[in-house]
């Protein structure tokens, strides 16, 4: 039988992570979320012609992470610089890392308006459910009944009213390309959740118009939960909120 | 031999900035700038330029700042509710070191105000620029020759230091047609700065685009590097006209359309034997604080005309420094003061 040895390192720092250590929390979902999208910039060879767009909110320091070019938007404005940004390059890979505040909150308008004028950039939607950065008060997708530092009681419809489903919104818009929801609770799941952010890539390299992956992701800091517990509750509660689902897929429609 | 065209200062505020190398245009619609955006959705595209039209004023200006990113010479144009919107994205150009050119043609405020001729937005143009230690690079055209030359020139100078130059007109202007000298149009430079984001990135340092500093001792050395510049710009850029009576009794200081009015006024001045001369800032940041300190040593009174409440008179009086009493004549809200009324009031406190 053959020796086997072991030239080539089977699994290392993707290339398009720089060797800065992330500031996260234990058991925070965003370093994986990190990892996977540099980890498909690498397998498609993006990394040099790529500008990430980081935003305002726990990856407001997505820009020390990504290893490309990178702008650092206004709260909110991530999806209206990218449209700066890839007009006047339509060469050039974008995407854009954004919270649930971010996005659904403070720009919503702006990730709608540039979804309506199938802008050709990527979006990255980190879902959980709370204003992280800020200490844990209400997000838009802050589930009914879920205690806030904004919602001591649980929210309510009187105070707080209902959660966005931003990609249901999303769905009805004609240019919108590649649309999906995935989360990260189990090597499974990220497994899945790497296969749909690379297909949103692909689809933006095509030019086929724009893409979103939502990620429903952890925060245990926030939601007074140990790490697993926290995965598990994703699992139980926010997944009937949020079902994961391929709401689009030009790139598949067009075979 | 330039063409000459009869224009309108909205159209000389495009037609500049195409013939100045802008090709990028994102903006929203307002009146009384819409002939703008209007002629810049025509042009743009025919000469491989881009067009977008924002959901709003605060996505056009940050559009504007992913495109600044890049290297690429990029404008929009507003009016004043307009550009208090924009404020917060043009903090974050100016955190961020990056350029760009925007045009205000002022309309009556506050509020939803009305959309005839004020310079109401004097402390937003020259102080805004919303929030921290940052402000704008303005100029204030007083025709429509000046719109389409200041539109221009403003590209450069806003690479130049980085920061964004706000162009400053009005209502008036915005719509006077006047005979305009119209140029070649220029071609943006092929070399991209070396700080621009994008294209190929093989073979150099990656590039970010970035106003957070939290460490306050970076945060400082960033805004001394910014101010720096301000004062480089008050060196090289300061601009302003004179004319009038080598002996004057009384210093008329206006801008734009009321310096234009005042042109007249003190004229009419002239004939009732009071000696005037007008100084009109072309430049309101940096401003001509030398010039007038000088004249205000020489003069019995310095008389600012604007059309706004006591915002202009500020600079003037931190340039006169006491040296001599200060007045200020004008209205507000959307009125116009006439020749004959600056004249008498140049009268009366001669």
């Amino acid at each position: 039988m053959a020796e086997t040895r072991l030239t080539e390192p089977i699994y290392k720092r993707p290339e398009s992570l720089t060797e800065v250590q992330m500031h996260y929390c234990p058991g925070c979902t965003h370093g994986i979320a990190h990892r996977l999208v540099a980890e498909v910039l690498d397998e498609l060879d993006l990394k040099d012609r790529t500008v990430a767009i980081a935003t305002v909110g726990c990856s407001v320091y997505a820009y020390e992470y990504f290893n490309t070019d990178a702008v650092q938007a206004s709260h909110g404005r991530g999806p209206a610089v990218a449209t700066g940004i890839k007009r006047c390059q339509p060469d050039t890979i974008v995407f854009t890392y954004q919270g649930d505040g971010d996005l659904a909150s403070i720009g919503l308008a702006e990730v709608m308006h540039a979804a309506a004028r199938a802008e050709n950039f990527t979006v990255v939607f980190i879902n959980n459910a709370v204003f992280g950065m800020t200490r844990g008060q209400m997000a838009p997708t802050t589930l009914m009944g879920q205690k806030t530092t904004t919602t001591p009681l649980g929210r309510s419809v009187e105070q707080g009213g209902y959660p966005l489903n931003i990609c249901e919104l999303l769905a009805q818009i004609p240019g919108v390309a590649y649309l999906a929801r995935e989360t990260l609770t189990s090597p499974k799941r990220i497994r899945q959740a790497k296969r749909v952010l690379k297909k949103a890539f692909q689809v933006q390299a095509a030019g086929l118009g724009f893409s979103l992956v939502e990620l429903v992701s952890s925060c245990p800091t926030w939601w007074y939960m140990e790490p697993l517990e926290a995965l598990q509750w994703i699992e139980d509660v926010m997944l009937e909120q949020y079902p994961l689902k391929v709401f689009v897929d030009k790139l598949e429609d067009g075979r | 031999m330039p063409e000459r065209q009869l224009i309108t200062g909205n159209e000389a505020a495009a037609e500049g900035a195409i013939a100045g190398g802008c090709r990028y245009f994102f903006g929203y619609p307002i009146t009384p700038q819409n002939r703008i955006p209007e002629y810049m959705s025509e042009h743009l595209p025919l000469i491989d330029g881009v067009y977008i039209q924002a959901e709003s004023e605060v996505a056009a200006i940050n559009m504007v700042y992913g495109a600044a990113a890049t290297g690429a010479w990029a404008m929009t144009t507003s009016s004043s509710p307009g550009i208090s919107l924009m404020q917060e994205g043009l903090s974050y150009m100016i955190g961020a070191e990056l350029p760009c050119v925007l045009v205000d043609m002022v309309r009556g405020g506050p509020g939803l105000g009305n959309i005839a001729p004020a310079q109401s937005d004097y402390w937003l143009a020259t102080r805004g620029a919303g929030h921290g230690d940052g402000r704008c690079l303005t100029f204030a055209p007083f025709s429509v020759q000046e719109i389409y030359d200041l539109v221009g020139q403003a590209f450069p100078i806003a690479q130049k230091y980085r920061n964004p130059v706000m162009i400053l007109a009005d209502a008036v202007l915005a719509s006077m047609r006047e005979p305009c000298a119209l140029r070649d149009r220029l071609d943006p430079p092929e070399q991209k700065p070396s700080w621009a984001v994008g294209g190929d990135q093989k073979g150099r340092q990656r590039n970010i685009v970035n106003s957070l500093w939290t460490d306050p001792p970076v945060m400082e050395e960033v805004n001394l590097r910014i101010q720096q510049r301000y004062r480089d710009a008050a060196q090289n850029e300061t601009r302003w006209t004179e004319h009038g009576a080598d002996d004057p009794e009384i210093l008329v200081c206006a801008y734009g359309i009321s310096a234009r009015i005042c042109q007249t006024a003190i004229e009419h001045a002239a004939e009732a034997g009071i000696a005037c001369r007008l100084i009109r800032p072309i430049s309101l940041f940096p401003f001509p604080t030398e010039v007038i300190a000088d004249w205000a040593q020489r003069v019995k009174k310095v008389l600012v005309v604007e059309l706004s409440l006591g915002q202009f008179i500020e600079d003037v009086r931190l340039a006169v420094e006491g040296a001599c009493p200060v007045e200020r004549f004008g209205r507000t809200g959307g009125m116009l003061v006439t020749p004959e009324e600056v004249a008498e009031r140049i009268i009366e406190i001669a």
